[in-house]
């Protein structure tokens, strides 16, 4: 029963990084209907950079500081010299340059710290936990990576409905030509949202190297975790996302529980099961 | 002297032209009808001078200067706004929201604010905070004239104002584009419904297959050469 209680809670937890994985690819997919297939690889490059710029000898939270608005710089960099000129009615040309792009990472990635599997040395917090009593217990670094995932989508949620740039991020998702009657640049709200998913990235990539080893090649399965996440959630909503992450989390882990080889194949089983119940996913947008 | 002008302006979708050489102008605090059939490129004629279609630099002016080569977004911020077809409301966003945004390229000081769009509109105020989706068709064309408004603009184009409603909403539309004139606004009226046209406009232009076909004061127009106009009879 312990054990149970135990998986449940550890999935919840793992579906907290998932999610975090998820928000940035559902924030570009929802404002610019854009699917990045070099996400996965781009969260493999936020912990890499926070690793290298740790190497340099900064501190863990230091290089966190700094590699985030990093990341931003380099999204917002990649959305206005790059992604914006594939712009069109065609959305084949923006998907084939984040599939290059994913190579480009990889190999790069590759070339700069070798195929080695590294983690990021977060000392002591690396195995701190909180007891719950009756024997169970949870880490301390899971948790707070739920609640970074939380905060994420908090904050991002009070952008985008308390705001008026948030307002014009939501003009432009739901109809980009008329958005640009109002004022609105297209071009660069599309641009911030690519710096936004990509801080988002580099939060996400801390997690990933503080939990787990990581390697220049692990980042299209982050990408494959995180579109379940958001396909689970539905289209359009963070908390739906959030709850999607949580849903492959609960399942790799309740699938690790029963038979250790069932993990990873578990929560590709549950996502199936949600697509066919629930093809719009669990939390879709009203109107679309 | 005209605040809008357009010269020889021409408008592709992909290889096919839909507009032909077009000279139009529009004089301060004038009101301009642009009628025709169906296809008969008026909307496209909106949407050039907006901003929304590529069209040759030189092609629109606006107080004598180029803006053929600005995208929308910066047009807005001189002064023209649009009102578009089908009244395209953002669908996500409440009837409040959709008038803030109306006001997030806004550059210019004037009367429009929410406060004075409501009055315009009282109804909206009711409803402001309901899904923009939620509203009945006269409404939502409601929303949209006050989302162009929100942009305080010297130049209104109006785009099939009329399309799918009742005629006793019509009216109440029409009557607010009187207010709207009164103002000092100009407007641009691309309009199916002839009579409705006819009756605000000082001058109307007639579009068939993308030329101007008819040009003139709806007094002078007569029946005949108006019909001929439109389908080229």
């Amino acid at each position: 029963m312990l054990g149970w209680i135990d998986t449940l809670l550890q999935g919840i937890l793992l579906g907290g990084l998932y999610s975090l994985y998820a928000t940035g690819l559902s924030v570009i997919f929802g404002i610019m209907r854009l699917v990045n297939l070099a996400h996965g690889d781009l969260i493999v490059l936020g912990a890499f950079l926070i690793l290298a710029a740790t190497a340099a000898g900064a501190p863990l939270i230091l290089a966190f500081a700094v590699v985030v608005p990093l990341m931003f710089f380099i999204g917002y960099a990649l959305q206005s010299a790059l992604l914006n000129r594939a712009l069109g009615r065609n959305i084949l040309p923006p998907l084939l340059i984040t599939f290059g792009l994913s190579i480009i990472v990889q190999n790069g990635l590759l070339e700069t710290f070798s195929a080695d599997t590294r983690r990021l040395d977060i000392g002591p917090l690396q195995s701190a936990s909180l007891p719950l009593g009756s024997g169970l217990a949870v880490g301390l670094m899971p948790l707070i990576c739920l609640g970074a995932a939380i905060g994420v989508i908090v904050l991002l949620n009070s952008v985008f409905y308390r705001t008026p740039l948030g307002r014009a991020f939501r003009a432009t998702s739901d109809d980009v030509e008329i958005a640009q009657l109002m004022g609105i640049n297209n071009r660069s709200i599309y641009a911030l949202t690519m710096g936004i998913a990509l801080a988002v990235c580099a939060i996400a990539g801390f997690f990933l190297g503080a939990r787990a080893n990581f390697d220049p090649s692990i980042g299209p399965a982050r990408l494959l975790y995180a579109f379940e996440a958001v396909i689970i959630g539905g289209l359009g909503s963070l908390w739906g996302t959030l709850a999607g992450g949580i849903v492959v989390g609960l399942a790799q882990t309740i699938g690790a529980h029963i038979d250790p080889e069932w993990q990873i194949l578990s929560g590709h089983v549950a996502f199936l099961i949600v697509l066919v119940i629930r093809p719009r996913g669990l939390f879709p947008r009203a109107v679309d | 002297m005209a605040v809008l002008e357009t010269r020889e302006l021409t408008a592709f979708y992909g290889d096919f032209q839909a507009l032909f050489d077009i000279t139009f102008t529009l004089d301060e605090g004038e009101t301009v009808a642009v009628i025709g059939a169906n296809g008969a490129g008026k909307s496209t004629f909106l949407k050039a001078i907006a901003g929304l279609l590529p069209r040759p630099a030189a092609a629109v002016r606006l107080d004598g200067r180029d803006i053929g080569t600005l995208p929308a977004y910066e047009i807005v911020k001189l002064g023209v706004a649009l009102v578009p077809e089908g009244r395209r409301l953002f669908s996500s966003l409440s009837v409040e929201e959709n008038l803030l945004v109306g006001a997030y390229g806004r550059r210019r000081g004037g009367a429009w604010s929410l406060a004075t769009v409501y009055q315009l509109f009282p109804m909206l105020r009711e409803r402001r905070h309901s899904p923009s989706m939620a509203l009945s068709g006269g409404q939502q064309q409601m929303v949209a004239i006050g989302r162009a408004l929100m942009s305080n603009p010297r130049i209104l184009l109006c785009d099939e104002l009329s399309l799918g409603l009742a005629p006793i909403v019509i009216r109440d539309i029409y009557a607010a584009l009187a207010d709207i004139k009164a103002r000092g606004t100009s407007v641009v009226l691309v309009e199916q419904d002839l009579a409705h046209a006819m009756a605000v406009a000082d001058r109307a232009y007639c579009f068939m297959e993308g030329r101007v076909s008819l040009t003139g004061r709806p007094q002078e127009l007569t029946r005949d050469a108006i019909h001929a106009a439109y389908f080229g009879l």
